[in-house]
């Protein structure tokens, strides 16, 4: 107390104190009447703006400030994790050596890796299988930090993961490797093995958009409501 | 006597059928509306289609089911059929009787105080004339504010046997509210009574067709404003919606049908759309000439600016007076339903203030000023 000095206080005390309405206020209909005219010009302005979009007028005013979720997709942060994938040598087999320390740093203990022996004495081994349990995973992005090949990325830009069970959150190598090929209401499949040969005759998913751009990751396949035939408002 | 049985049955398939759609199509209205008010979208989502071959018309009948869809209209046929297919939850505690009974009453007085408003002139058809109203009650007002207090009983019941105390301090709310208010409602109607000389809402609307001063229809608004003001008021708080929605309240107490599921709670839901349109077309009928367009007489617009009258068929004044009619209620319940997106609700000592120490003290010097003009002008 010593240090505020009594001008101060007041001061403080007095801020604290409500001004007194003035009768015109106090009898709230202009107030009333003021809100009133906002919320009704929004009403009528976006009432106009939907009606000229119909008749294809107006279209790069949009009506609504809202993003249209299944139809439009927000722009991703170039920083943020998302879905895992695989990353690719020129020949469609992985550029992952399988050496573990994804599957040792994961906190979740949600990588599960099956070693093979490759050909090239260089390579010295491949994933036969690597299955990631989304429904364990915490998105930390240890796993790409502790890659020593820049084998895993998680770059796809896909956070709308959903499945019909626990089952339907593992992803197995073939998904991991081209990222949209299978559909979530496919049968989940654990502990895909997959040979060197096999790797090659995969049909390739496109890469995903560079991140921060906006551009939806879905390619030719179109957007989520699209895929499920939803009308387009 | 059983055409005139015949021509009642229609007249009041004609009002309940227009209430119950304005009611339900209020779903969708408060849907899209505040959606446009907060610059969203709204319901887009929610279509169906009939596996019909094209020879029947399947391929119109999906395009246009899905146009509808994309407005956000088939969303209240998806409401009443998850309404419909819900379970009918009856607590413990609840009386299962009062509890079922509850909403009937609520929603049964609120359709039943339309059978006094007139929706349109009377039709003269084949040397009969034909009153657009169910029941001529020639004490009509004193009727419709009787019938909207009783639907009140069904609120407060309702908070008092789902056996839960948030239901019950809704239902407490709800009377308490009705009281503050029904008083400064019915006084306030006093002002429009001492105007047209009449209770009966029938007469008051044909007088409502006459001319004050010769230009200016003698509409409810321009000679009674502080009362028509006061009525909306208070006429908005009967309907327990926001800004006075302190009866339900979701985010204090749940409201006193907390305890409600299925198509029980949504005639509770049915009975605020429908107490609605009550609002709506109490404010145009009593307020803003009912069905009477202006200048329009019987025999044509009488334009005060112009001489000579442009004359109309009988058929096109009723079907003026049908519309306008019309066209005034769906603008009101436009108008309620943006005072309940803008305004947020009122705390519970602020509501009884308002109530007690505003609205009644106004409708009170209302009826003085009224009288004391009326007696000056030499009327009497």
């Amino acid at each position: 107390m010593a240090t505020l000095s009594d001008q101060l206080l007041h001061r403080i005390r007095d801020a604290h104190k409500r001004r007194k309405l003035t009768w015109l206020e106090r009898a709230y209909l202009p107030a009333i009447a003021q809100g009133l005219w906002l919320t009704s010009t929004h009403f009528w302005g976006n009432l106009f703006l939907h009606i000229a979009h119909r008749v294809g007028l107006f279209r790069n005013r949009p009506a609504s400030v809202t993003i249209q979720y299944p139809d439009q997709l927000r722009n991703t942060s170039p920083r943020l994790r998302t879905r895992h994938r695989l990353t690719k040598r020129e020949d469609g087999t992985p550029r992952c050596v399988a050496c573990m320390m994804c599957e040792t740093i994961c906190p979740a203990r949600c990588i599960y890796i099956t070693p093979g022996e490759h050909p090239d004495p260089n390579v010295e081994k491949f994933p036969r299988s690597f299955d990631i349990n989304l429904g364990l995973c915490v998105y930390c992005g240890y796993c790409v930090e502790a890659c020593p090949e820049d084998a895993i990325r998680m770059d796809t830009q896909r956070h709308d993961i959903a499945a019909y069970s626990r089952d339907g959150m593992w992803l197995d190598i073939k998904e991991l490797i081209n990222p949209g090929s299978k559909q979530f209401t496919d049968a989940p499949q654990k502990f895909v093995q997959l040979d060197l040969e096999d790797f090659k005759r995969l049909p390739a998913a496109p890469l995903p958009p560079p991140p921060g751009t906006g551009e939806v990751p879905y390619g030719s396949e179109g957007t989520p409501s699209q895929r499920s035939g939803s009308p387009s408002p | 006597m059983l055409v005139d049985l015949a021509i009642k049955l229609g007249v009041s398939a004609l009002v309940l059928g227009g209430v119950l759609n304005f009611a339900g199509m209020q779903t969708w209205l408060e849907r899209k509306q505040s959606a446009l008010m907060q610059d969203r979208i709204g319901a887009n989502r929610a279509y169906f289609t009939i596996p019909l071959p094209w020879w029947l018309g399947g391929g119109i009948i999906n395009f246009v089911l899905r146009k509808l869809g994309g407005l956000g209209i088939l969303n209240a046929i998806a409401d009443v059929l998850k309404l419909l297919t819900k379970e009918d939850f009856i607590p413990a505690k609840g009386d299962a009787f009062l509890h079922t009974l509850a909403p009937l009453i609520s929603v049964f007085f609120a359709v039943l105080a339309f059978i006094a408003i007139p929706i349109g002139p009377p039709v003269e058809l084949w040397g009969r004339v034909i009153p657009l109203q169910v029941a001529d009650i020639n004490a009509g007002i004193l009727f419709i504010l009787a019938l909207a207090s009783i639907g009140s009983y069904g609120v407060i019941l309702a908070g008092m046997v789902s056996g839960n105390n948030l239901s019950t301090i809704g239902g407490l709310r709800a009377a308490s509210q009705m009281i503050a208010y029904e008083i400064a409602l019915g006084v306030s109607l006093v002002g429009i009574v001492m105007c047209y000389e009449t209770l009966d809402v029938g007469l008051m609307v044909q007088r409502q067709g006459e001319l004050l001063w010769g230009w200016l229809p003698k509409w409810g608004v321009f000679l009674q404003p502080v009362a028509c003001i006061v009525f909306m008021t208070a006429a908005l708080a009967e309907t327990k919606r926001v800004p006075f929605d302190l009866p339900e309240a979701e985010p204090e107490i749940i409201g006193y049908f907390t305890e409600y599921s299925g198509m029980k709670f949504g005639l509770f839901f049915l009975t605020d759309f429908v107490e609605v349109v009550l609002v709506a077309a109490l404010t145009t009928t009593l307020f803003f000439g009912g069905w009477q367009v202006p200048y329009l007489m019987p025999d044509g617009f009488h334009l005060p600016w112009a001489a000579a009258v442009v004359p109309v068929s009988h058929l096109a004044y009723v079907l003026f007076g049908l519309l306008s009619f019309t066209v005034k209620v769906v603008a009101f319940i436009w108008f309620f339903m943006l005072i309940r997106w803008t305004l947020p609700r009122f705390r519970y000592d602020q509501l009884m203030d308002l109530g007690w120490k505003t609205l009644f003290p106004l409708s009170l010097l209302n009826i003085a000023v009224t009288a004391v003009v009326i007696v000056a002008a030499g009327a009497r």
